[in-house]
């Protein structure tokens, strides 16, 4: 078994080369993705290794690039679009939700769009404005769209090519302050048996309360976990992973045991995807819960400057904050 | 007409604004049929092309055939929206040279963009006339499959297809599919209007840079719903595509002849790997945007009549008659296949079912959603839950 120890970033490249070496239809189109390999560097050396034909260089028009991979998706290539940061992403929000999301629901299956857009979202990097937003929800609320979140290396690797080679247009939001963390990667797991892109996974075990995270938060989540163990307390962590749909199978088994649930998202709090937990585990486990189900978010202003943001990110206080007043109830 | 570059004079100007008639009312097009009917064998355009078509008489007689039936059967459709059985009606009368002579000169492997405009175009790709009146009653969305057809579905969100067409151009050009005489190309349709917005202009940067083998098609029909030329553009539009490297030209579109050359030639440039080009067919939308607005409220009467005397149909009748092409008979046989056709199709929109309600779940995903599965067995539980329901 070919088990490497690959940062998040190499982990999303190298998955991207097999994408690639796996499928001449896939393309890989966005701003600075070639010569440079994008500003991340998460494409870094496949221009060189496959062409521009297949990794283009896009003038820098954010719709323009969703657009013509909306054309080149009908005639049956399989674009993969760098968007280069969140904040970026507005321009091209109406080929995304007015265009990429219909295609196949106004052709009545007749057109698929496989297309998958890459989004470095969150903040930690104390980058200025505009790089360091989380706008999953305006997709996630889109029907047609496809949202999921990788947190580590090895999903990072599995997921981005199971994005690739589903017919589900799926927008891929990818944790920018977890870039360069690194984790085993297994480079040989089959796609097919690995987790599906569309499942959320507990990724530690607890029987006290249920912390629901994705992205960014889930590292987050998991040092909260083990400074609560220090006090007697299991978390157990669960990756949502798919924001869209929400894999709730897995949330509902365990809120029913644990009783609590913390929804932890770096998105401001109003109309987010913690609001949507709240309301779906409240009507199926509401005989369950031992207290109300609670958030822990970015506050409901723009994205602060970033001399602030650690103080406008959830972090472990607030989640254990969070935990405490759960069971204070 | 002036020879040189393509997109025309590139004299400096002072920074006053244009008039609408300089900026709009630029008297130099491509003609081959004055509205008289009189044949004007070639022409040269601003581009330093020779335009001219060659067609047998059979071939003159079948554009005839094909622009009277296309505006039957566009009168038919509000006809029927003003009857109540279709929500609204995006009308194209005054356009039906400007696409089918364009639609006629897409070959068979070209492909095509349209706005909802385009129902001429699409009875050129040999489309059932009834498709897009699914979408305007409502029962569907347009039921062609774009593919088999060549003719993708209408796009109602201005100019956005125009990015889709240059993406699958840029799709064929990857598909070493330019470069011959069977190479295929693309032609993206939209308005004047369309032309103030960033996806067009995106779409102009993208074909330029790479190349791509297509035809922007602007039907220029003076007004985007009630907004005349003038709040779009301070230049024609046609010059537009000099600042983005590929040629413009101007074509009367209310000439099915010249439209049919000019759309002919680009086509042809661009599947043999020449790019791509921008025509402007100067042409007049006869009646409303839709059937929801009322055009006497912002266009005065005499523009209307001014238009009128430039009909395309009553053109090429006239062309007809003065060559002896076609003669009493033939007009009154394609009237009568107009009338049939109509006809038929107004029993079949009159026939249309609505869908069953639980196929608003299909087609959402490729692959599914475990939630909206879920959803959708809700909704059907609770439709079966009313006795006697025929849900």
């Amino acid at each position: 078994m070919a088990t490497e120890t690959l940062t998040l970033g190499k982990a999303l490249n190298t998955g991207l080369r097999r994408a690639l070496e796996n499928d001449p239809k896939v393309i890989i189109m966005g701003e600075d993705v070639g010569k440079l390999g994008g500003v991340f560097r998460i494409t870094d050396g496949l221009q060189k290794d496959f062409g521009d034909d297949r990794v283009i260089d896009t003038p820098l028009a954010e719709s323009g690039i969703i657009g013509t991979a909306v054309g080149l998706a009908i005639r049956g290539y399989r674009p993969v679009c760098e968007i280069q940061f969140d904040g970026f992403v507005y321009p091209a929000y109406d080929q995304i939700v007015s265009q990429v999301a219909k295609m196949h629901y106004r052709s009545r299956g007749k057109l698929n769009i496989p297309m998958v857009i890459r989004i470095p979202f969150g903040g930690g990097i104390g980058a200025v404005e505009h790089h360091s937003e989380s706008p999953e929800a305006y997709f996630a609320h889109t029907a047609g769209l496809k949202v999921v979140s990788c947190a580590n290396p090895q999903d990072a690797y599995v997921m981005i090519q199971q994005a690739i080679a589903s017919d589900d247009p799926i927008v891929f939001l990818e944790p920018k302050r977890r870039y360069w963390e690194k984790g085993p990667v297994d480079l040989d797991a089959p796609l097919a048996d690995a987790y599906p892109l569309h499942s959320a996974r507990v990724v530690r075990p607890g029987t006290d309360v249920t912390v629901l995270a994705y992205g960014p938060m889930v590292r987050t989540c998991l040092e909260a976990a083990t400074a609560a163990a220090e006090d007697g307390r299991e978390l157990e962590v669960i990756d949502l992973r798919s924001l869209s749909p929400l894999d709730l199978t897995a949330a509902y088994e365990s809120v029913k045991r644990t009783g609590r649930a913390v929804v932890v998202h770096e998105a401001p709090s109003n109309i987010g995807l913690g609001a949507e937990l709240a309301a779906r585990i409240t009507e199926e486990c509401f005989y369950s819960l031992e207290s109300p189900v609670l958030r822990v978010t970015g506050f409901d202003i723009p994205y602060p400057a970033a001399r602030v943001e650690e103080e406008y990110l959830p972090d472990l206080d607030r989640v254990l904050d969070a935990v405490d007043r759960s069971f204070g109830w | 007409m002036a020879k040189g570059d393509p997109g025309g004079t590139t004299r400096s100007r002072r920074a006053a604004p244009r008039s609408r008639k300089s900026a709009a009312g630029n008297p130099e097009l491509v003609q081959l049929l004055t509205p008289e009917g009189e044949r004007i064998e070639s022409v040269i355009g601003p581009d330093g092309i020779e335009y001219r078509v060659d067609f047998t008489d059979e071939e003159y007689r079948g554009l005839y055939r094909d622009l009277v039936l296309v505006r039957k059967l566009d009168a038919e459709a509000t006809a029927l929206q003003r009857q109540g059985e279709l929500g609204i009606w995006a009308s194209l009368l005054g356009q039906e040279a400007a696409q089918v002579g364009s639609g006629r000169a897409l070959r068979t492997q070209d492909m095509a963009f349209p706005t909802y405009r385009e129902h001429g175009v699409l009875y050129c790709r040999g489309i059932d006339p009834i498709m897009p009146l699914g979408l305007f009653r409502g029962v569907d969305q347009g039921g062609w499959d774009p593919n088999e057809f060549k003719f993708n579905m209408y796009t109602i969100v201005i100019g956005a297809q125009t990015l889709h067409a240059t993406g699958y151009a840029m799709g064929i050009t990857m598909d070493g599919k330019t470069g011959t005489d069977d190479g295929e190309a693309v032609i993206a349709y939209f308005g004047d209007g369309a032309t103030s917005q960033g996806d067009v202009n995106e779409a102009f940067v993208w074909a330029g840079v790479f190349n791509a083998p297509m035809v922007f098609f602007c039907q220029n029909n003076q007004y985007a719903i009630s907004e005349p030329l003038e709040r779009q553009t301070r230049i024609p539009l046609y010059q537009r595509a000099a600042g983005f490297g590929f040629p413009g030209i101007r074509v009367d579109g209310n000439d099915v002849l010249a439209t049919y050359a000019v759309t002919r030639t680009a086509l042809d440039n661009a599947r043999h790997g020449q790019g791509p080009s921008l025509i402007e067919a100067y042409t007049y939308r006869m009646g409303a945007h839709t059937t929801s607005d009322d055009p006497t409220r912002y266009r005065i009467a005499s523009e209307v009549e001014a238009w009128q005397a430039k009909d395309p149909i009553a053109r090429v009748k006239a062309f007809l008659e003065k060559q002896q092409i076609a003669g009493a008979d033939f007009f009154a046989e394609v009237d009568e296949q107009a009338r049939r056709e109509s006809v038929h199709l107004r029993e079949r929109v009159l026939a249309m079912p609505n869908p069953e309600p639980v196929t608003m779940f299909d087609h959402v995903y490729p692959n599914g959603s475990p939630l909206l599965d879920e959803q959708r067995t809700q909704f059907s539980r609770y439709m079966e839950s009313f006795e006697g329901s025929a849900h």
